[in-house]
């Protein structure tokens, strides 16, 4: 044991504050909320210290879980909300991957005014997200917003877009791809800038088109940064609560996972904290699942990480 | 030894430079047109949207619903004066509570980040994996989820409803990504610089502080700026663990005045808003320079 800390206590010395940190404001809120999810707890059941009222919630084994499973929709209609979670979550990072890299690659030649772009193309980044929901708010605004305005003016027709019909999903994920790309070409603008030019250089001699260079030189050598990036635009597009909340409100057209554990936390008489927690711990599983299988799947293909 | 902060990867600067260097012969004019048209599209749609909130802010309320859109529509500094002028709320005080929250929560996030990525990246130890792990999953859990625990949490703990609690609760989301992020910074720079460092009676501690610490400084100009972002826009927790007094909210909560049920007053809004993305832009303005390295660096080792 001695030895042990001997030759360790610096790594452990660096890591503790973290570690606690991490482990009273994350761990310990998580188990709570875990054990949540096994009761009724809600706003009246619930111990508040602040009136020193004592707990009187009851353990009810796995009926949240029941409930929210079932589909109802009175619990969320859990399978229909997963679906278009998975429909955002997917579109809103393959458009940040597409643009993102079609963008980067750009700004990766040799091209005047390129400091000018990339700082113009990294703004949405930038302003604070509760400011670009409003901004997008107020463009999409069915009769005033400019988005209407300049739909009408070239006799396109005007959808109401943050109305109770799909294109409230569609006016969001336009809102998330303009805030999220900045991201994703930024991370990829730095894999490009590492891939060694001579391999280029040595292609071009060999004869290799622009397509074979891309797809040959470009795409393997952005694997790692890309496989991240990935990895990481699908765990927080999927949890991204404040972007489809700000602009849409509590709309079903909109309505994702995380969105609604948050409209059962906060609205209804009795804020629902079991059935919100409920939630939480499915969203957690399957983004776990998900990235566990894009891990295997990574591992296959001979990349360690 | 010299360090070239735009090389991304230190061990071999000289394919960097090249990769970045490398051009394929003179381009067509058609080409060069049509990669000009396509980044300034791309740019035009990025600032569109804070261009607008800039030319509504100098309109009345009653001028920017209207159905013609027009650049100057009776404008003025009046919706400025008023926001300032705390005649909607006292804004200044908002601006102080965020300006403190954020800074503190930048300081705090990326020393902890630091010295969590250091001690991932440099030294072998057991639990290192987890910890690591631990970081991805934290971030999968939504966190509006957490308020309820997290708020007996702060209770006990006697932070409920000040800022530190706050800044404390930002940290625990700005650290895990800051860390990764920050870990695949240092992993770039090379481990000789420490052992150097050792040879000349340097404490590891000191070898970090001293010698890492100023070479890193890319990736953590990165790091302060997704952690200053973090807390600057934050809205959930700011209104669930912040107290109803009108002089306590951050900017984020105390925005919501001007969207009264139905009835937005959008001048105000707006130029309220440019005033809170200023101080966003302008760190941002700070470490541009550094993100393409900062943060690539820290993708690609993951």
């Amino acid at each position: 044991m001695r030895r042990f800390l001997d030759r360790h206590w610096y790594a452990y010395a660096m890591v503790l504050p973290v570690v606690v940190v991490v482990a009273v404001l994350v761990l310990y809120p998580l188990v709570q909320g875990v054990y949540f999810t096994f009761t009724d707890v809600n706003e009246a059941t619930i111990a508040n210290p602040v009136l020193d009222r004592p707990a009187t919630y009851e353990f009810t084994g796995l009926r949240n879980y029941l409930n929210v499973l079932s589909g109802d929709s009175s619990y969320g209609a859990f399978w229909s909300t997963l679906v278009r979670t998975l429909i955002w979550t997917f579109g809103c990072v393959f458009f940040h991957y597409t643009i993102g890299l079609g963008l980067a690659l750009l700004l990766n030649r040799q091209v005047r005014g390129r400091s000018l772009y990339r700082v113009a193309l990294v703004l949405p980044w930038a302003v604070p997200a509760f400011i670009s929901a409003f901004a997008w708010k107020y463009m999409f605004n069915a009769q005033y917003g400019i988005v209407n305005q300049v739909l009408r003016a070239v006799g396109l027709p005007d959808p109401v877009w943050l109305g109770q019909s799909d294109w409230a999903l569609v006016a969001v994920v336009v809102v998330n791809v303009w805030l999220g790309v900045p991201f994703m070409m930024v991370a990829l603008l730095g894999g490009l800038q590492s891939i060694p030019g001579d391999l280029y250089e040595a292609a071009e001699v060999d004869g290799a088109t622009p397509w074979q260079r891309f797809r040959d030189i470009t795409l393997p050598g952005l694997r790692s940064v890309s496989s991240t990036v990935v990895l990481l635009g699908v765990i927080w597009t999927f949890n991204m609560f404040a972007i489809v909340y700000l602009v849409a409100g509590p709309n079903p057209n909109t309505r994702i996972l995380v969105t609604y554990a948050f409209e059962r936390f906060f609205s209804g008489a009795s804020r629902d904290y079991a059935v919100a927690s409920t939630y939480g711990v499915l969203i957690l599983s399957v983004l776990l699942v998900f990235a566990s299988v894009y891990r295997r799947a990574l591992r296959e293909q001979g990349e360690v990480w | 030894m010299t360090f070239d902060a735009s090389s991304p990867r230190v061990a071999n600067p000289a394919a960097a430079a090249r990769a970045t260097g490398f051009r394929r012969g003179t381009r067509s004019t058609a080409a060069s047109i049509g990669l000009h048209t396509a980044l300034i599209t791309a740019s035009l749609i990025a600032v569109f949207p804070v261009f607008w909130v800039l030319v509504t802010s100098f309109k009345p309320d009653a001028r920017a619903v209207e159905t013609t859109p027009k650049l100057f529509n009776e404008s003025s500094l009046d919706n400025y004066v008023r926001v300032l002028s705390g005649e909607k709320g006292d804004f200044l005080a908002w601006f102080g509570n965020s300006v403190l929250i954020a800074l503190l929560t930048t300081a705090i996030a990326v020393f902890l980040s630091a010295t969590t990525a250091y001690a991932a990246s440099r030294f072998l130890f057991p639990g290192k994996r987890s910890l690591m792990l631990s970081f991805l999953v934290v971030q999968m859990f939504p966190f509006a989820v957490l308020i309820v625990p997290l708020y007996n949490v702060l209770l006990a703990l006697g932070l409920q409803g000040t800022s530190l609690g706050l800044v404390l609760v930002y940290c625990t989301t700005a650290v895990p990504f800051c860390t990764y992020m920050l870990k695949g910074y240092f992993d770039t720079i090379p481990q000789d610089i420490d052992e150097a460092g050792r040879v000349d009676g340097l404490s590891p501690f000191g070898v970090f502080w001293r010698l890492v610490l100023p070479l890193a400084r890319p990736g953590l100009a990165v790091t302060a700026f997704y952690a200053f972002l973090t807390a600057w826009g934050e809205v959930a927790f700011a209104s669930a663990f912040l107290s109803a007094a009108d002089e306590s909210k951050t900017l984020a909560v105390g925005l919501q005045v001007f969207v009264q049920q139905n009835r937005t007053e959008w001048g105000h809004l707006a130029a309220a808003s440019i005033v809170v993305a200023i101080p966003a832009v302008v760190v941002f303005y700070l470490v541009q320079r550094f993100l393409v390295t900062g943060l690539s660096s820290g993708a690609v080792k993951g």
